[in-house]
């Protein structure tokens, strides 16, 4: 993922997909299809993309039996295991990283987009690059 | 770029040409551009101004060791050993808990990469390009809907971005953080989503172990005095905690009445789970939520930034790029300076000598000129910067001067450049 990050040409035309709040404060990306990817890609295909994305952060924000037990288990040791493992969060987060280098790969890059991490971004907002084409300035 | 007075953000930089000498790989704390302090390699954040937390410390060990060395040893021959057990076992917790709430992000959401923030301000800028001409600044606010209930997201001028909702903008530590709920300077951070959870455990900690103490101690004058004063406040502190965690509110959304029913209508808070049960439960116990700004990554040069700036410093897009200055490097300067400060020791002054070859810097010289702005850089500088901190941030603070030092080199050595190296060379670092 870093290494295409940095491959990146100077200044290409990027596309932002924000944050959806209607439901709280939970990580979730609008589906609304960007008029900016018009004709680069199936509009489906994308909202799948975002949907899954969606899934997965309800799931690692969700409060589930394991979400509790993993924090009372930290309580109790006076948070020094955090110190050790990684939480639940962290681990969906990486998850994530995988599920979009994988989609970058077979989806997106051979029409000439790239997918950025949200989570580069602070979790705010999804950033696509388009790679062939130049903002102009 | 429009040709109106209020210009917009660039995302074009000046000339990179100093970043390539840059050896050594950076971190992101040391490019962070909020006021906030780093220990330990970037692991421990707080804010600047820790006098109270060091305060705060004092008071709980100093108390603490007092009745440990002088009650326990009584208690536990007389009455049971369980006493200073548990009391011990507490103290740990109320201590883990403190440092968790003081050395962690509260939450920072990180700034808008100038991209992004370009791209949000072409999309508050649209309702103003029908009359061209006229300075007029883009509307702050949009709105939006949660659970049926409309709520109105700022835009944060500093940080380029729509605050997220319950996000607010802590001037103290010119962050952005997510969940504000204030910043508190007993433990010498903001209290935002990602450490509420300790500071609450640590104020209910705190008040039980304060009436412990007391409980035990009452035959005594002088520690009995010390808690019988510190029991109000930390268990009016705690109860009040425990109200708005039940509530799932925070400080902030409480004092301002954000969902208390205005002239009649309707308003609830869409965040709470439902039942005082379920909001306890998630503010003890959710998900931990991951810290965003990824203080220990390095600095990655950004090809963006690198390779198209050069042509675009002339006219509108230098005023432009002068803006940016204001927003991006703005407070790396007074970073910057407060850092200098803190690095007039004399193997730092070696090393600068001895890295570019332009002879040692004086201190006079690093204190005389640190003024783009009047408020942290009156204060008189440690006389040999060998306090915990400054020593942590020695190494950064090198680099800074380095590269401060090659971007003024072809000047007048007059008093001004440093100043100006640091306002040219601060934003070609991404933020």
């Amino acid at each position: 993922m870093d290494d295409l990050t940095r491959i990146l040409p100077p200044n290409c035309v990027k596309v932002f997909v924000h944050r959806d709040f209607t439901d709280g404060t939970g990580v979730k990306f609008q589906t609304k299809f960007p008029a900016d990817l018009d004709g680069k890609i199936d509009q489906e295909k994308f909202v799948q993309t975002i949907t899954k994305l969606n899934t997965m952060y309800s799931e690692a924000e969700c409060l589930n039996s394991r979400n509790y037990c993993e924090s009372c288990m930290a309580c109790l040791t006076a948070y020094l295991s955090y110190l050790c493992f990684d939480t639940h969060y962290e681990k969906t987060l990486k998850k994530v990283s995988k599920f979009i280098a994988e989609q970058n790969q077979t989806l997106y890059v051979p029409r000439g987009l790239m997918l950025v991490d949200p989570v580069e971004r602070g979790l705010r907002t999804l950033e696509i690059c388009v790679l062939n084409e130049s903002s102009g300035r | 770029m429009k040709d109106n007075s209020y210009v917009a953000v660039s995302t074009s930089s000046p000339e990179p040409a100093h970043k390539t000498k840059m050896a050594k790989k950076m971190r992101k704390w040391e490019v962070f551009p909020g006021k906030n302090k780093f220990c330990c390699n970037g692991r421990i954040m707080m804010a600047r101004q820790t006098g109270i937390f060091y305060f705060t410390c004092t008071l709980i060990i100093v108390t603490c060791g007092l009745f440990f060395g002088f009650d326990c040893p009584y208690l536990a021959e007389h009455v049971t050993p369980a006493i200073p057990a548990f009391g011990a076992a507490l103290f740990i917790f109320v201590m883990s808990t403190l440092f968790r709430t003081s050395f962690s992000d509260p939450g920072v959401i990180p700034r808008a990469t100038p991209d992004e923030a370009a791209d949000i301000e072409r999309q508050i800028d649209q309702p103003n390009s029908s009359t061209p001409g006229t300075y007029r600044p883009p509307p702050r606010t949009k709105e939006i809907v949660i659970k049926g209930q409309t709520m109105k997201l700022k835009y944060c001028f500093t940080c380029k971005i729509f605050r997220p909702p319950r996000a607010s903008h802590c001037s103290l530590c010119d962050n952005c953080v997510e969940r504000f709920d204030h910043h508190c300077p007993w433990v010498g951070n903001c209290v935002g989503r990602r450490n509420y959870r300790y500071f609450y455990l640590f104020i209910l900690s705190l008040s039980i172990l304060c009436i412990y103490v007391f409980a035990c101690v009452l035959t005594h004058l002088i520690l009995p005095i010390i808690c019988f004063f510190s029991v109000w406040s930390v268990i009016g502190l705690a109860g009040f905690h425990t109200y708005l965690a039940t509530s799932e509110q925070t400080t902030n959304e409480d004092i301002k009445g954000s969902y208390s029913a205005k002239r009649g209508q309707d308003n609830f808070n869409p965040f709470s789970q439902g039942s005082i049960f379920k909001n306890c439960m998630v503010v003890l116990c959710g998900p931990t939520p991951p810290s965003l700004i990824d203080r220990r990554g390095f600095v990655v040069p950004d090809s963006s930034q690198l390779n198209h700036g050069v042509h675009a410093v002339n006219g509108k897009e230098h005023n432009a790029v002068n803006v940016k200055h204001e927003y991006y490097g703005s407070t790396n300067v007074t970073k910057t300076n407060t850092n200098n400060i803190g690095t007039n020791t004399v193997q730092d002054q070696r090393f600068l000598s001895g890295s570019n070859g332009t002879g040692p810097i004086t201190k006079h010289n690093m204190i005389s000129y640190q003024t783009p702005d009047g408020s942290i850089n009156n204060r008189l500088p440690p006389v040999h910067g060998n306090s915990l901190e400054s020593r942590e941030e020695d190494r950064p603070q090198v680099s800074y001067s380095e590269v401060v030092d090659l971007g003024g080199r072809n000047e007048d050595r007059n008093p001004n450049f440093v100043a100006r190296g640091c306002s040219t060379e601060q934003p070609t670092l991404p933020t």
